[in-house]
């Protein structure tokens, strides 16, 4: 029997979603124009104003927000709303320029916790469960969104945020936590270490997991499914619409329900900026239509994904949208933490490393691995193995305290790393998902 | 009386090797002792040769990292117990040695390369024994 948290708007027919997005997406049109001068003049630009966008057929007539919009616009310049009617922001990680911050009202986190909510549910999730949120707490979006959803669900919420995997799986077994929600990396290696503590699925309490944050593979989904012996849901969001919960797994497990009360989601061709037909792969755009503080209109996403309109088993009548192929954004997420390749950069430079660097990223047993290739020059050499050792522990040590994530150093060969001509490619990423 | 070694950066990957001995080869360079540590990622090759100079500029033109040391090579006894004398010597003057290792002339006589934590100390304590050193114009001669 499905579950569903807002059943009248997650059935609801097509047609009454569709007059709720005309009506709402005029009204979140007057208040952009209205309140973000930023956005008004790309709409001025383009020669649309507010009164040219009457249903959401018109939608294509207005301008895209890309992330270089939000750079420009840092900190205030998206903000609809007066900052006293601003609850709470949250932040993508990262350095000088590539940070974004959302506002959010008291609207803004209910609508969003709502959506988490609706996740939760649709995992099986009811006031009868123990969910434990180990994604991260603080600016990072996963863990506030989670904690909301699970909060209106009713369920007893463990904030234990990430990390200390010991601990993590004391209070799993304790708790006897029924719903894990964290990223499937962190999963899998939650998994494995219990695992090796010699507990088998039927003695893991567990029975549902949410899982997001970064891209994963179906392959990772079964083996997930296996050693924790649950159902494993997949859930996508990001910072910049909200957080997780703009899209969620239902029982099917075959793609993410979009709330579309909340988002209209459009598939571009990302050199061309058309809309594409269901079905066809392009660059993932969305449109926020209820948000007060940071309400985006046509944000390009940057991932790339195939939306379905085909009725669902659930009953849901919401579309779908696919697991997003790639990224090709600047950010990596290794397992479950956000990494920025300046942020690595900046521990390089720090300990006299040149700036000549190469960061691989792969997959090793469903674990992300991390491997920083530096350059060995003529000044950092010595006859000594136990000095050059040190200097590696040194930076591995350096790295720990920036990214918070252990990563192996290797010492190449001068000349080894590529040089290109135009932008280093300093990021090698052979995760297959 | 020290000998100077050159110390060679390598990857430890197939081929990295090859790539350091073929530069050598094609300049006739003529090792007189060759040594390697490693780790999992990288190794250091170690070498005695009779032009240091001219080998450290052929390698760096070819793109190596290197450094030279100074190194002991001492002409140890070839008898049983040859070594156990030398270093004895060291321990009494409590005097650490990081590595070392064999090598053989083309004549006769065993060799040994030792990088010890005080070069000038090492040398009076061995001579002072009677243990032969080898100059850095000795070593072409080996």
């Amino acid at each position: 029997m499905e579950r569903y948290y807002q059943p009248e708007i997650e059935t609801a027919p097509r047609e009454k979603i569709r007059a709720l997005q005309d009506e709402l997406l005029v009204k979140q049109v007057r208040h952009v124009w209205d309140h973000v001068p930023y956005y008004r003049k790309l709409m001025e630009e383009k020669g649309v104003t507010p009164d040219d966008i009457r249903s959401v057929d018109d939608l294509r007539k207005l301008p895209f927000i890309s992330k270089h919009d939000l750079r420009e616009a840092y900190p205030y310049g998206m903000l609809a709303v007066p900052l006293k009617d601003c609850v709470r922001i949250h932040s993508t990680s990262g350095t000088t320029g590539k940070r974004v911050i959302a506002f959010y009202t008291q609207h803004d986190i209910d609508l969003w916790d709502d959506c988490c909510a609706r996740a939760i549910t649709a995992a099986g999730g009811t006031d009868e469960d123990v969910c434990q949120v180990s994604y991260g707490f603080g600016l990072f979006t996963g863990g506030a969104g989670l904690n909301g959803g699970s909060h209106k669900v009713g369920c007893l919420t463990v904030p234990i945020s990430s990390g200390n995997t010991e601990r993590q799986i004391m209070f799993l077994m304790d708790l006897k936590a029924t719903i894990l929600c964290c990223t499937p990396s962190y999963a899998a290696y939650l998994g494995e270490s219990m695992k090796e503590m010699g507990l088998t699925p039927d003695q893991i309490p567990l029975k549902a997991g949410i899982f997001g944050a970064e891209a994963w593979s179906e392959e990772m989904r079964q083996s997930i499914q296996e050693t924790l012996g649950i159902k494993a849901y997949d859930i996508y969001g990001l910072t910049e619409t909200s957080g997780p919960g703009v899209a969620f797994e239902c029982s099917a497990q075959n793609g993410m329900h979009i709330n579309e009360d909340h988002f209209i989601a459009e598939i571009i061709d990302p050199d061309t900026g058309e809309v594409l037909p269901d079905g066809q792969e392009g660059e993932l755009v969305f449109t926020a239509l209820d948000k007060e503080a940071f309400p985006l209109l046509r944000y390009r996403t940057r991932d790339v994904c195939v939306l379905s309109h085909e009725p669902c088993p659930c009953g849901r009548t919401h579309v779908k949208m696919c697991k997003p192929r790639g990224r090709t954004d600047d950010m990596l997420i290794i397992r479950g933490v956000n990494v920025f390749p300046s942020q690595i950069e900046t521990v390089l430079l720090n300990l006299g490393y040149p700036a000549n660097y190469q960061i691989i990223v792969d997959r090793v047993n469903n674990t992300d691995t991390l491997d920083v290739q530096v350059e060995m020059t003529p000044e950092m050499f010595t006859d000594s193995l136990a000095e050059i050792t040190a200097r590696q522990k040194q930076l591995v040590d350096g790295l720990r305290s920036m990214l918070g994530l252990t990563a192996k150093v290797t010492l190449v060969a001068p000349k080894t790393i590529t040089r290109s001509e135009g932008k280093a490619v300093r990021v090698i990423d052979k995760r297959k998902i | 009386m020290s000998v100077k070694q050159i110390s060679v950066f390598l990857e430890n990957k197939p081929g990295c090797l090859l790539a350091m001995t073929k530069v050598l080869a094609e300049h006739e360079i003529d090792m007189r002792a060759f040594s390697l540590a490693e780790t999992s990622d990288f190794g250091i090759a170690r070498i005695l040769v009779d032009d240091v100079i001219a080998t450290a500029t052929v390698l760096k033109d070819a793109g190596f990292i290197s450094s030279v040391t100074s190194v002991l090579a001492v002409a140890v006894p070839d008898v049983p117990g040859g070594l156990n004398q030398v270093l004895t010597v060291l321990a009494e003057q409590n005097i650490n040695v990081e590595y070392m290792y064999a090598f053989v002339g083309k004549g006769t006589g065993a060799y040994m390369v030792f990088r010890v934590t005080d070069n000038s100390r090492a040398t009076g304590a061995l001579v002072g024994k009677g243990i032969r050193l080898v100059s850095q114009e000795e070593l072409a001669e080996l």
